[in-house]
């Protein structure tokens, strides 16, 4: 009994997405001659650098396509994933696992990263392998499997910008792969999926319609997010933003109001968790009575502030993004806010 | 003689790398070494306090409630209200923990240690019916049909040789594998019902948790865990038991330094002095020759006599983490945290053991009735299999407490305390990890955080020598193990995972550079 992940779990994966304001990817030859080999296996390297490893346990949470769905069976109808290498499961150790890489690069295959990247002192803050008794950055590896995989997806916020690894002052230079990529002349395309950790259906989506149409068919925003998941606010879509509007703030944790004042992101994070819910449909961070703190932006989090002091919004934000009627209060609000805490770094 | 390198090592959290010199198929010396290095404790100066609990979850993408949970301990040791802290909150933090420890241990056993012991092609011809075992087999048929081994990613390639298993109990373990991945993930989101997602959830905060109690997320949560229970007693302690006598052997292998430390987890209480709180596993300070005595955290240190760091060596509280590349005779940038300056294990078997001896009736009984098993000494839990099977009778234990804490829920009363964030404080947040004893250690100045020390599991694990040149506890267990092929070293590698090392925890580790390393070869 095999659960294929169909053209309509793909539609229902991405439920809510409009490509209004999406951006034309590429056009990447090397993807098209694959699938005009019609490869119905599609070899993965997944490499991690400097992250937690957050992002691969995530993906383990995928339901209802199933981690047993990805590592055994079909990811779309026909189409399976080969995962030859991911530190966090493969059988191979060692001299196994470095030759399973190398064996591997030497065909056509999509290349996950997760992780940032760590430029200072040529790659040495984070080595992930050994060659003849030297140490192999992370940098000589991504260099190397940049330029021939048909796809990139860097996976989480470390590897779409530095993420945490990259807060100020950045000790080991991280830098996110698209970065990494423009440096050193990579053209191979890369979508990120940020999120600390992303939700696994930003993952299993984005990789569905990669192996089903290419990489060139995800539509993407200026941060090379797909529109699909990452296309609107979390406060656009709020649940409180009703209080929000009506100017009601929860000034302690566990109060049903907005909690904006308690530091919620909402208004600046692309993201959909309000409408698909984290683990299989269990809760969510703001139905937690905790407020979303922006880890699907690239700016998560060195770069969006304090995490539980409220946001600039007149400085940040549309207005019209967040509706004229509650700009103004919102004004007031951050007016208030920001004298509270001022001295504060703004992190912008 | 020969050197053997593993690196990566894999099937393990983060970056590391195993090197052992083996001479007539013993190995005689050892170095364990991280490869990553983040340093959280010098970008997180300056920052609010309150973004310690989120920026600490995010060092571990496996244990991030634990370093959520010490986290907020640790806050509200600095900000005067540990012992304000609401019944509701202080048992919903056990809960999110329990959940997290389940799941990881579940992880541990069948995905990352279990490809070790079992062998997967064991299913290539299976004709039953487990759905499980069906995806695997046509799995590989898939790959033989296409004349590719590579297919057999990420199961092969592998060591070749030592899989002893007889087909039936192989099989199971297969089909086992693949189940426990449907229940690690259902851990996971019992873990959110509470936690608001995970990895890296919202829902501690300083003074309790973001939500209540409700009967419904009380009864939600006793679904998930009921039906973990089930697998836990009647699949994962099973699976444990039956792959032990099997292996035997490795009952006799990775003994250690034979000292071990627990900080205790699972508050009963909430006594301002963390040190004083009834835990439901208990601190403590044990040996091999199981001599008892109280935990003082004044007596920790990190040395850095082998470390990449100009700080020097100290009790974490005034410690302090600068690096220093180019330290003339360091050989790592892995701090080696000591207790009374002497080597300790933290993990499952250390908190076991010394449940066992404080006393603690249910586990005598289940250590016992294992020991009684295998006509085995206490003793043998300083062994490879001794760390497996201590950490699933610990995965059985929190599971059928944590069914109890919940009837101790009470909805509609408070869950948390408000907070004032302090100019200036010191606070201490002590806890468990599923992998051993966790420590957070923070200063604030101004409201903001002047020093942030952690203290991790696999730092004591992993670590180096120390400044009395004591090798680390994995380190200790290698020197001396029994290698019987040097090309597919198993028992090296059984060894380290079953301490079920976690690297990207280690948030002091930066590969030494190779040359550098050379010098503590004994070649
Ligand atoms: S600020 Fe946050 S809680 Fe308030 S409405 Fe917006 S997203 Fe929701
Ligand atoms: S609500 Fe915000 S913080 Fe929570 S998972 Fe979604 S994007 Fe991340």
């Amino acid at each position: 009994m095999t659960v294929r992940l169909s053209r309509r779990h793909f539609v229902e994966l991405a439920a809510g997405s409009t490509a209004a304001l999406g951006m034309s990817l590429f056009k990447y030859p090397e993807f098209e001659r694959l699938l005009a080999q019609s490869l119905q296996e599609v070899p993965v390297i997944w490499f991690q650098g400097s992250g937690c490893n957050g992002c691969s346990v995530s993906v383990l949470n995928t339901f209802p396509v199933t981690i047993q769905n990805l590592l055994l069976t079909e990811v779309v109808s026909g189409k399976h994933v080969s995962l030859r290498v991911h530190n966090t499961v493969m059988a191979a150790q060692g001299d196994l696992a470095m030759k399973a890489l190398y064996d591997t690069e030497t065909g056509p295959f999509a290349l996950v990263v997760e992780g940032g990247i760590p430029l200072k002192d040529g790659g040495f803050y984070c080595e992930v392998g050994e060659k003849d008794g030297h140490g192999i950055p992370m940098t000589e590896t991504i260099g190397r499997l940049g330029p021939k995989a048909i796809a990139t997806i860097a996976i989480g916020t470390c590897a779409s910008s530095g993420g945490i690894s990259s807060t100020p002052p950045n000790i080991g230079e991280v830098v996110g792969v698209a970065e990494f990529y423009k440096q050193k002349g990579i053209t191979t395309p890369v979508i990120n999926v940020p999120g600390c950790p992303p939700h696994p259906d930003w993952f299993v989506g984005t990789l569905a319609q990669v192996l089903m149409n290419g990489p060139e068919s995800v539509e993407v925003d200026e941060d090379l997010r797909p529109l699909a998941f990452y296309g609107k606010t979390i406060h656009d879509q709020c649940p409180r933003r009703g209080s929000f509007t009506a100017n009601q703030f929860a000034k302690n944790f566990g109060e049903p109001d907005c909690l904006y004042l308690l530091g919620c992101k909402g208004p600046v994070t692309h993201a959909d968790c309000n409408i698909r819910l984290w683990n299989n449909k269990t809760r969510w961070c703001i139905e937690a009575g905790a407020p979303c703190i922006g880890c699907a932006e690239l700016k998560f989090p060195g770069h969006l502030g304090p995490i539980h002091e409220p946001i600039d919004l007149s400085k940040t934000l549309d207005k019209a993004a967040i509706g004229i009627a509650a700009a103004a209060a919102v004004v007031g609000v951050t007016a208030a806010a920001v004298t509270k805490s001022s001295g504060e770094k703004s992190g912008h | 003689m020969g050197t053997i390198v593993i690196d990566p090592i894999s099937r393990i959290e983060g970056h590391l790398k195993i090197e052992v010199v083996v001479e007539n198929g013993v190995v005689k010396d050892a170095h364990s070494s991280g490869t990553l290095f983040r340093g959280f404790e010098i970008f997180m100066k300056g920052h609010n306090p309150t973004d310690a609990q989120h920026y600490t979850q995010r060092i571990c993408g496996v244990c991030p409630v634990s370093h959520g949970v010490t986290s907020v301990l640790n806050l509200d040791s600095a900000f005067g209200i540990a012992d304000k802290i609401p019944a509701n909150g202080r048992i919903i933090r056990n809960l999110i923990q329990a959940g997290n420890t389940i799941q990881s241990h579940i992880l541990h056993f069948y995905h990352l240690a279990a490809l070790d012991y079992v062998d997967v092609t064991a299913a290539a011809d299976y004709s039953g019916s487990d759905p499980g075992l069906i995806k695997v087999r046509d799995f590989i048929g898939r790959a033989l049909a296409a004349g590719n081994t590579a297919m057999l990613g990420p199961f092969f390639p592998r060591y070749e040789g030592d899989y002893r298993l007889p087909k039936a109990i192989n099989q199971k373990a297969v089909a086992d594998y693949v189940k426990a991945l449907d229940m690690r993930r259902l851990a996971h989101e019992m873990t959110a019902i509470y936690f608001g997602r995970i990895p890296h959830g919202p829902g501690l905060v300083v003074g309790g948790v973001t939500q209540g109690p409700t009967a419904d997320n009380i009864q939600l949560y006793r679904q998930k865990l009921t039906v973990l229970r089930d697998f836990i007693d009647n699949v994962y302690l099973p699976d444990v038991i039956a792959v032990a006598e099997v292996y035997a052997d490795h009952f006799e292998q990775g003994f250690g330094c034979g000292k071990v430390l627990s900080y205790g987890v699972f508050d009963f209480d909430s006594n301002a002095d963390l040190t004083k709180r009834k835990r439901f596993q208990p601190q403590g300070v044990a040996t091999a020759s199981l001599s008892l005595s109280a935990m003082d955290p004044r007596s920790i240190t990190e040395d850095v006599k082998y470390s990449r760091f100009s700080t020097p060596s100290a009790y974490p509280g005034d410690g302090d983490t600068k690096d220093d590349p180019h330290k003339t005779g360091a050989y790592t940038w892995l701090k080696a945290p000591r207790y009374k300056g002497g080597v300790h294990e933290v993990g499952p078997m250390p908190r076991m053991l010394v449940a066992y001896l404080s006393g603690d009736a249910a586990v005598k009984k289940m250590v016992d009735d294992t020991l009684a098993h295998f006509k085995a000494p206490p003793s043998v839990l300083f062994s490879t299999l001794g760390r497996h099977a201590a950490r699933a009778l610990e995965c059985k234990l929190v599971a059928d407490a944590a069914d109890k804490w919940l009837d101790e829920l009470k909805p509609g009363e408070p869950f948390n305390v408000p907070f004032e964030i302090p100019d200036e404080a010191e606070g201490m947040g002590l806890w468990e990890a599923p992998r051993g004893a966790l420590g957070h250690w923070i200063s604030i100045k101004d409201k903001k955080i002047d020093r942030y020390q952690c203290v991790v599991p696999s730092t004591w694990d992993c670590s180096p020598r120390d400044d009395k040149d004591q090798p680390g506890p994995i380190e200790q267990s290698l020197i001396g193990a029994k290698v019987k092929d040097e090309a597919n070293p198993f028992e090296v590698v059984r060894i380290v995972r079953a301490y079920d090392p976690c690297l990207a925890c280690a948030v002091h580790l930066v590969r030494p550079n190779g040359d550098v390393i050379g010098q503590f070869r004994v070649a």
